[in-house]
């Protein structure tokens, strides 16, 4: 689960990191009373959405005063920002951050994330702030500074200063700067995040060290017990078919091809989409709807795909396990008498009591197309586009 | 033989008196599993399916000789669960929970640390299919029906995907000496290459079928260990050649964040290990019955 920047920053600073001084806002009127406010002389108005690369975007506005801080939120509220990662169509501008600007001496780069060869937590620096990690390892890898944490202990002083030194801090500012690393480690650790970067890390002319822009993302299999981060949760930044699928159990990415996909695993869902592309087609989606793929499952996934205007055709690729093809077929049968399905649909059953399976839908009244292996059905689904 | 679970190996379910817990414990005592009691804390000494209850992982060793477990226990408590049968001494614990936080994971793993290698537990999954012997043990959730008897190693992060080989195995009649689900999540207990080691060092396995996917390490550290130790021939295939960058496709593993991480890149770092690579998955079988012939093993 991805969070805001400012949220981002105000866990942040709990944990004792410096963050410049700034506020949310929902509207201009807000907007220049939050600048007068927050004082000086030059202002940054922030896009708040779920995306990095929002400067290059347009979603970042420098200000020389509070009417051009207002001006600047009302031209950004309510728009949609395109950036390299939104994808084409982009993503809802609800709340604008503004910030005091700050006078930056160095741009630092500073992330943390698990790392899966050790098992353990990563912590990853460079002097080249700014750039994107990827840019950084392909343009100066030899700027990039690897810690690895211990986590039974936790972060040590000593590290957290090897990578202040490293990154070139004046040493009168160390501790400072070891401290910063040390707050991000333990929000890292104590909150379930999964990723905390912050980039840039700055050091200010005024010898300060602040987190300029942060990002976090979070564990969704700890929500149970973080009630705080879950609450944080945006909504209105995520694809509206993907919240759908996820409030009901199911993992559902949307894709840009036009042949929807009704799967149960996650390794399944991927190699029929695999096959989808080999037969020259493009899946509109990734959908696991779970090992167990109960007929009240299935309803809802056939619902979820009919509300995806891309889809041309439905590829329907159940392995059956313990629960039987037979009860799946019911499942689909019951489905189809509830929705409407407009689209030529290809099923695939496989596994326990297959032949049982087709025969049910077989004799039921659906039109559809039977596929005998994953192969067949890719195939038979790409036909049917015409 | 076959590796990890045999004919005899006896096994205890932690999780053992809820609902799924007692659905797959049937189930695997129907398969002919040797299930010898389970560990429900607060409900020791009662008896579930006619097998005894325990309200610890160490009672239960004590008094059943136990050295295997599988574990149905909820997200909350599965960290703990896995714990305690480590400390109990169980050999194997297999986690079937989907959903343990991945920070809970790494103090899994380093608790195990403490133990010496030879005392040390062998964690599968979490968020796993199990692992069946077929025709001796399951120790798992998967329709062991689907399983012929044979020669084969499977080993697969995806449940259902490994059901998808077994079968196609099934209908070119070639059987399974093991097959184990490692699970998807992005930290596990067992690797591809913990786990193909053992198919290695196991006379009755010819060939293993290695099915991974998008996100981490693990194939191509399997494909280098495969190039530098066996002598048997690996097949893989790699799920997930359509899935955008940066997207977690269903299993909280499956994200493609860094380089060798891609299907594409996979599948060209293990054929430079020698791997043959299946390029679909609807040809699992027929390549793994292609090397049989090239290698005269079939």
């Amino acid at each position: 689960m991805d969070i805001h920047e400012y949220q981002a920053k105000k866990i942040l600073s709990d944990f004792g990191v410096k963050i410049p001084t700034g506020g949310i806002v929902y509207s201009p009127e807000n907007a220049e009373n939050k600048a007068r406010e927050i004082g000086g002389s030059k202002w940054v108005v922030k896009a708040q959405v779920h995306s990095g690369a929002r400067g290059k975007a347009g979603g970042i506005i420098i200000c020389n005063s509070p009417l051009e801080v207002a001006d600047a939120t009302d031209k950004l509220l309510g728009k949609k920002l395109i950036t390299n990662q939104t994808g084409p169509d982009g993503k809802i501008i609800n709340r604008i951050y503004i910030e005091e600007a700050t006078d930056i001496k160095h741009e630092l780069y500073l992330g943390l994330v698990f790392d899966r060869s050790s098992e353990s937590i990563m912590v990853v620096a460079s002097t080249e702030g700014g750039m994107s990690v990827e840019e950084i390892s392909k343009e100066k890898p030899e700027t990039i500074i690897r810690s690895k944490i211990e986590v039974a202990v936790g972060i040590q002083q000593f590290q957290a200063r090897e990578i202040a030194f490293g990154l070139g801090i004046e040493s009168k500012l160390i501790s400072r700067a070891a401290n910063t690393i040390i707050g991000c480690y333990k929000a890292f650790s104590e909150l379930d995040a999964t990723m905390v970067e912050v980039n840039p890390l700055v050091v200010s002319h005024q010898d300060e060290i602040l987190a300029l822009d942060c990002k976090m993302s979070f564990d969704n299999n700890a929500m149970f017990r973080r009630d705080e981060i879950a609450e944080l949760r945006d909504k209105t930044q995520e694809n509206s078919n993907e919240v759908y699928a996820s409030d009901r159990g199911m993992n559902y990415v949307s894709l840009d091809g036009n042949i929807g996909n009704i799967i149960n695993g996650a390794g399944l869902a991927m190699a029929s989409m695999d096959m989808i592309k080999l037969a020259g087609g493009e899946p509109a989606n990734f959908l696991d709807v779970g090992g167990g793929a109960t007929p009240e499952k299935i309803v809802k996934a056939f619902k979820l795909i009919s509300m995806d205007t891309k889809v041309k055709v439905i590829l329907v690729n159940i392995f059956a396990g313990i629960n039987r093809c037979d009860w799946v077929a019911e499942g689909i049968v019951q489905a189809l008498s509830k929705i409407e399905i407009k689209h030529p649909l290809v099923i695939r059953l496989a596994g326990t009591n297959v032949e049982k399976g087709n025969e049910i839908l077989k004799k039921s009244n659906i039109n559809y197309i039977e596929a005998s292996t994953l192969e067949d059905a890719a195939n038979k689904a790409v036909k049917a586009l015409g | 033989m076959s590796i990890i679970i045999h004919k005899n190996t006896k096994i205890l379910v932690q999780g053992f008196t809820g609902k799924i817990g007692s659905f797959h414990t049937e189930e695997m005592i129907k398969y002919g599993s040797n299930v010898v009691g389970g560990v429900t804390p607060g409900k020791g000494g009662m008896t579930h399916l006619n097998l005894p209850v325990f309200n610890t992982v160490k009672e239960a060793v004590d008094q059943t000789g136990a050295s295997t477990s599988i574990l149905f226990v909820p997200p909350a408590f599965a960290a703990d669960s896995a714990m305690e049968a480590a400390d109990a001494g169980i050999k194997t614990c297999v986690a079937i929970t989907d959903g343990i936080p991945s920070h809970d994971m790494v103090k899994i793993k380093r608790y195990m640390k403490r133990y010496p290698k030879d005392k040390k537990m062998g964690l599968v999954g979490p968020n796993c299919a199990g692992i069946i012997s077929p025709g001796k043990s399951m120790l798992g959730i998967m329709p062991g029906h689907i399983y012929k008897e044979g020669k084969i190693g499977i080993v697969s992060r995806s449940g259902t995907l490994g059901y998808e080989a077994a079968q196609q195995l099934k209908d070119l009649e070639i059987g399974v000496s093991t097959s184990v689900g490692i699970g998807g999540d992005p930290i596990n207990g067992s690797s591809f290459r913990d786990i193909i080691e053992k198919f290695e060092n196991d006379d009755e396995t010819i060939a293993v079928l290695m099915i991974g996917e998008i996100g981490g390490p693990q194939e191509v550290e399997a494909g280098q260990f495969a190039k530098e130790n066996m002598s048997k021939p690996v097949i893989a295939y790699i799920a997930g050649l359509t899935a955008p960058k940066g997207r977690v496709m269903g299993h909280a593993g499956a994200i493609v964040s860094a380089y060798g991480e891609s299907a594409i890149e996979k599948v060209e770092l293990l054929k430079e290990c020698g791997v043959t690579i299946s390029k679909n998955p609807s040809v699992m079988g027929e390549t793994v019955k292609k090397v049989l012939v090239e290698n005269n093993l079939n």
